[in-house]
This record gives structure tokens, sequence and C-alpha cells, in this order.
């Protein structure tokens, strides 16, 4: 089968910078992957060159075999992306925040999808209300059913934690869990070692723009991962990697 | 869907959420009516000579008014990352471009037709010519306007400073829209022949054309993140 | 599509040698010098402005670099867009900063020619308007450049502006043109042939002020490859600390 994604030679130069040196990078369906690193590793330019957002200085990006740089509108049917910002219109209400994007994606029978995804992520009783009186956690909620409306195969998640509250974290956490299967690749970034680890299959770490370490996650406990993620941070004398990682 | 569907789309998406708060329309009209109460000010209104340069007296208040929606068109989609929401989806990215031109239009056009008729009350003006016509310069000085400054306000929504940098570099590349309009507004309202200012129509048709073609052409480069 | 090619050093080949430049140099001191003569000691007085005619060669030849700088921009930005190699940026950028100054220049000297022999410092002429307009437009692309911190945004949105300014000239100059056969101009530019040795010190001073921007160019584009040796030598001792 073909994997979802395959990353050969990314690197990625900003002015004199040299973000991503060299990434190579294959996501197969059905598996989990989160990817670790201190800030400024380059794990967001990552992402962001994984989705099309930004173009690679070189190298190139396959989505299901398929060239990023050739059919980007094409490639971009099939993500999903859900991020700490919520791609929402805060005046518009729920409904009419899905509905548009469902028609952005020409989503069959929309009306009823709606009403699914809302049920889905707890919010069918908050269709009408616009999404700037929604809480934290609902406006994350909303933001995962946005995502998810037109049965994405591949699933993006971009620091999803940040500015949760334990319990909205738990909420998340569990409802990607449900977003598993066997067809739908997810790769998920983030800071929270514990969760990060809990939910993948395979834990890949960026730091200074390259693959430090690339482990199934069933060989790692939090413990081992931590000593080793200290090591390849610290490795390169960059101190606040460490630190994230116990934080 | 089509792209033109799509662009529909994302206009209605800013036009419903306008009119569910009315912020942005509402701050343009009445900065439109202050401008031409400030102008009644700065000379004597009740001077023959207004009647001489009433269409230049309106475009002033209409492209400061336009300015300011303009500047919170690219605004909005960054609140929330929504710009980069849109951009992961399978539209063509130019259709962005598009949805947002055809929401400002109307926003403005709205603007312009409430105002206009306000401003010959105030002026004491009796406007003579085709009404159709007048509304012809309307909607091409306007289009022109928004073509190029959609287009700018997606440039300057990413740089810091976008509020102040806008109308710095949307006025000189639109001289020609304001000369246009002025003179094709002179001549209706005027009563003229229409022989004596069609040239300025061809101006703003031509500049219309130009300049929804070259953006169209170069919108990908403002996107990228 | 931008297409960013992978370069190992972004300011390579920009860099002209120092021989070029010293013979440039030369040339232009040498062409600079002539043309001085000739606008101040060979040209006779002009029959009916006299001696602020002289202004007239600086003036005109300012407008003429300032063309050629803009056209430079256009094209430097457009192979930007294609290739996004930084040279182009940096020849748009370095271009773009003296077109703005020698459109200064006419400017300034423009108004002070005026005063003399039409006695107003200015008029809505075609010409200077479109000038001015020039102006305004590339000290915009200047302020989008001061205003956008990241230095590919930077460079990829100035060559936007870069191609779309000098598409908007022509609009604009014609636009101002039909603009004034509506309100007349009353002083009109004579155009009276030249006499010979006029026409000589013209080409002279043309060919004169071309060699400065060349000279001027590729002094300030060693100055745009040494900052980026510069940031480039600041993020190799970074990566070794």
């Amino acid at each position: 089968m073909t994997p979802a994604i395959v990353a050969t030679h990314v690197s990625k130069r900003i002015g004199p910078r040299l973000i991503l040196r060299d990434i190579d990078l294959t996501v197969e369906r059905g598996r989990f992957l989160t990817i670790l690193g201190p800030n400024g590793a380059g794990k967001t330019t990552l992402l962001r060159i994984l989705t099309g957002l930004l173009k690679p200085s070189s190298g190139r990006v396959l989505i299901d075999g398929r060239d990023l740089a050739e059919v980007p509108a094409e490639v971009r049917r099939q993500f999903g992306v859900i991020s700490h910002h919520s791609y929402l219109y805060d005046a518009l209400t729920a409904r009419e925040n899905l509905y548009f994007y469902g028609r952005l994606y020409d989503v069959p029978d929309l009306a009823a999808r709606i009403d699914e995804v809302l049920a889905e992520v707890g919010l069918e009783l908050f269709f009408n209300e616009p999404v700037r009186t929604f809480s934290r956690g609902m406006v994350q909620r909303l933001a995962i059913a946005r995502a998810i409306i037109h049965r994405p195969s591949l699933l993006f998640l971009d620091e999803p934690y940040t500015g949760l509250d334990p319990q909205a974290s738990e909420t998340l956490s569990s409802v990607l869990n449900s977003l598993r299967g066997p067809d739908r690749a997810i790769v998920m970034i983030t800071h929270q070692f514990d969760q990060g680890l809990a939910m993948a299959d395979r834990v890949v770490v960026v730091v200074r723009g390259q693959i430090a370490l690339d482990e199934a996650a069933a060989d790692l406990t939090l413990d081992e991962l931590n000593r080793r993620y200290r090591a390849a941070a610290g490795g390169t004398g960059d101190g606040a990697g460490a630190e994230e990682a116990t934080r | 869907m089509s792209f033109l569907r799509k662009v529909g789309l994302l206009a209605w998406k800013d036009l419903r959420a306008e009119f569910r708060t009315k912020e942005m329309i509402s701050a343009m009209l009445i900065f439109a009516l202050l401008v031409i109460v400030i102008f009644a000010f700065a000379f004597d209104p009740s001077r023959d000579e207004v009647r001489s340069i009433f269409g230049g007296l309106i475009w002033v208040a209409f492209f400061f008014a336009g300015i300011l929606g303009l500047n919170r068109s690219f605004a909005n989609e960054r609140l929330n990352d929504a710009l980069h929401g849109l951009m992961l989806s399978p539209v063509d990215h130019s259709a962005i471009y598009f949805g947002k031109l055809l929401g400002t239009w109307a926003f403005m056009t709205i603007v312009e037709v409430i105002a206009l008729p306000v401003f010959i009350v105030i002026y004491n003006y009796a406007p003579s010519g085709s009404w159709l016509l007048a509304i012809a310069v309307i909607l091409l000085a306007t289009l022109g306007f928004v073509a190029i400054g959609t287009f700018l306000a997606a440039l300057t929504a990413n740089t810091k400073a976008s509020e102040v940098l806008l109308p710095v570099i949307l006025f000189p590349i639109i001289i020609p829209v304001v000369i246009g309009a002025v003179e094709a507004t002179r001549g209706v309202f005027g009563g003229l022949p229409l022989d004596d200012f069609v040239t300025w129509f061809k101006v703003l048709a031509v500049y219309d054309a130009i300049f929804i073609a070259v953006p169209f052409l170069l919108f990908e480069y403002l996107l990228e993140v | 599509m931008p297409q960013q090619k992978p370069a190992t050093r972004p300011s390579a080949g920009l860099r002209p040698g120092r021989g070029g430049l010293g013979s440039i140099a030369v040339i232009t001191f040498i062409l600079i010098a002539v043309a001085q003569y000739m606008i101040f000691m060979y040209v006779p007085d002009d029959a009916t402005l006299g001696l602020i005619q002289r202004i007239f060669y600086f003036h005109v030849a300012s407008a003429w670099n300032a063309l050629l700088a803009f056209g430079v921009v256009f094209v430097a930005s457009i192979l930007y867009l294609a290739k996004g190699e930084r040279r182009y940026d940096a020849l748009a950028y370095s271009s773009a900063e003296i077109g703005v100054l020698f459109t200064s220049l006419v400017l300034i000297t423009g108004p002070i020619w005026g005063k003399i022999s039409w006695n107003q410092w200015w008029t809505w002429d075609p010409r200077l308007t479109t000038t001015l307009i020039l102006w305004f437009i590339y000290v915009a692309y200047l302020l989008i450049r001061m205003a956008a911190d990241e230095p590919e945004k930077r460079a990829r949105f100035a060559a936007v502006f870069g191609i779309l300014g000098f598409i908007d000239v022509p609009i604009v100059f014609f636009s101002i043109r039909w603009w004034r056969t509506i309100h007349p101009v009353v002083i009109s530019w004579q155009g009276a042939a030249m006499e010979k040795s006029m026409l000589q010190t013209m080409i002279v001073s043309f060919v004169a002020f071309s060699f400065l921007f060349v000279y001027l160019l590729i002094n300030r584009l060693r100055v745009e490859a040494m900052q980026d040796e510069v940031a480039q030598l600041k993020e190799r001792l970074q990566g070794t600390r």
C-alpha cells in the first residue's frame, strides 16, 4: 500500500538559516505519529511543509503517492488540520462555520453530516450560537468538528493541547483516539510528552532541523523518552530542549 | 463545485459575518459622512464652486472609508488563523482573493449608495444626467479600488504596521482610478454629453481589467507563510 | 508558484570583482567630469531662459536614470519570483533605492527650473506629476521592505509590488495626460529643436549618468552581499557555540 506521506530530502532555508536539513520521513496509513522537539527545532516548519503551507527549499513531499507541489488543491482535499488556532469565524454560528467549510470541501449530504459531527464532539445543543460566545474548550471541540467534517484520511495536529484546561485536554484525547482508524494517518506535533507518547505508535524527535530519534512508541517509556530526548537535545548544547521535556 | 461557486461561498461567509454585527459597514458609513462634513468646514459649502468639485468630494470620502473596510478584510481572516484554514482547504488560492474582492465590493457599494443621497442633500447639489451612468461609474470605480485594494490588503495584513502601511502603498497605485472616478462623476452629474467623458469609462474599465488580472497571477506569492 | 532553489550561498554571484569596479569608477569619473565641463563651459546660455537652462541636463539625465532603475526593479522582481534567488532580490532592492534617489533629484531640480522659466515652482504637468507619483510608488516599495521582517517574505512582497508598481506607471502617465487636457496647462514645454551643442551635451550627460547608475548599483549590491555574509557568519558562529 502507498504510504500516506513520503517526504524525501526535505530542506528549508529561511534567509541565512537552515531550518530543516535533509529530512526523510514516511508515515504509513493507520498510524499515529508524534513529532517532538524543542522550540525552534523546526517541527512547525516541517508540519507546514507537509501540509503545503510552506514550500521546501529542496526535496519533495508525496501524499498518497501524489506530489504536493504539483496538484496542491487535489491533495489538500484529504487533509484535516487541528491546530491550537481554531480556524473558525467568531461572528458565525457553529453551524454556519461547519456549513462554510463543508461546502468548501464539497461534502455530500452536508446538513446530515453537520448534525453528525456536532453530536460527535458534543455540541449539538449549541449549533445556533456564534462562536464568540464559546469557551476555549468548546471552540476546540468545534475546531475538531470542522477538521473532520469531510472525513479526511490524513489528520495533522499542531500543538492541539495548547491553552486547554485538564478537562478539555482529556476530552481532546478521547476524541483523537476515536479518530484513529486503519485508513487514517495522524501526525501530531506537541510539547506534551505524556499525551504525545500515550497516543503515538511512533515518536520522532526533531532537533536543530534534523531527526534525532525515531522509535516505535511501544519500545519507549516516558522516562526513557525523556532521557533520550535530553541526550539528543543536550548533545548539541541546547539546554532549552531538556527543560521543555520535563515541563 | 465550480470555481465561481466557491468564490461566491467565500463572499457569502464575509457578508453573513458582517451583517450579523454590521460593525464595519456602519464605521465606513459614518466615516464617509464625517469626511463630507469636515469638507464643509474646509470651505464655504454654499458657494457655487461646489458644483464643480462635488465629484471630487464624494470620491475622497468613499476612498477613505474604503480603506477602513480593506484594513479589516484580511485582519478578520488572521483572527484564529482562519486564513490558514482556507489555504489548507481544496480551493484554488485565487478564489480566496476573488471572494474577498466580491465581499468588499459589496460593502463599499452599499455604503456609497446610502451615503450619496445624503451628500447630495447636505450640499444642496442638483445632479443632472443619467442615474444609470452614475451607477455604472460607482460600480466600475469601486471595483478598481477594491481589486487592487484587496490585493494590497492581503500583503499588508502579513506585515507589522499593516494598518498604516495600506493607505500609503495603495493611494499612489490607484491614482488612475481616482482621476477616472472624479472626472466621470463630474461628467455624469454635470449633465455633459457622453462623448465628453466616455474616455474615463474606458480608463476605469481598462484599469479594472489589468488590476484584476495581475493580482490573479500574483496572489499565490502573498499567501505563502 | 514560487520555487526556492537550494542556494548554498545566497549572496553568491552578487559580488563583482574589485578590478571591474575600479575601471567603472574611473570611466564614470571621467565621463561626469566631461559632462560638467560641457554643461558649464561648452554650452552657451540658452537664448530665452539663460543660465538656468543648464540645470536641465541634470534634470533630464536624472529622470532617465530613475526610469532605468525602476525598469531594473521590474525585471529583477519577475526573476526573483520565477527563480527565488536572493541575488535578484538584492538587485531589485538596490536599484529601487537608487531610483528613489534620482526621482528625488528630478523633483528638486524640476521646480528650481520651473520657478525661473515658468515663474512658478510647480505645475501639474503630466511628466512632473507622474514623476511625483512614481516617487510615491517606490517609496511605498521601500516601506514594504521595512515592514516585512522575515527576509524571504520581504523579498516576495517587494517583488510583487515592484511588478505591480511598474505596470501602473504608464496607466498613471496617460490618465494624468488626459486629465490635463481637460484642465489645460497654460505653459507648455518648448518643443523647439535643440542646438547642436546642446544635443551633444545632453547625450554626454545621459551616458555619464548611466555609468553613474551602474557604478552606484554595483556598490550597493556589494553592501548587500556583505550584509548577507555577516548574517551567515553570525549564523555559523551560533551553530558552533
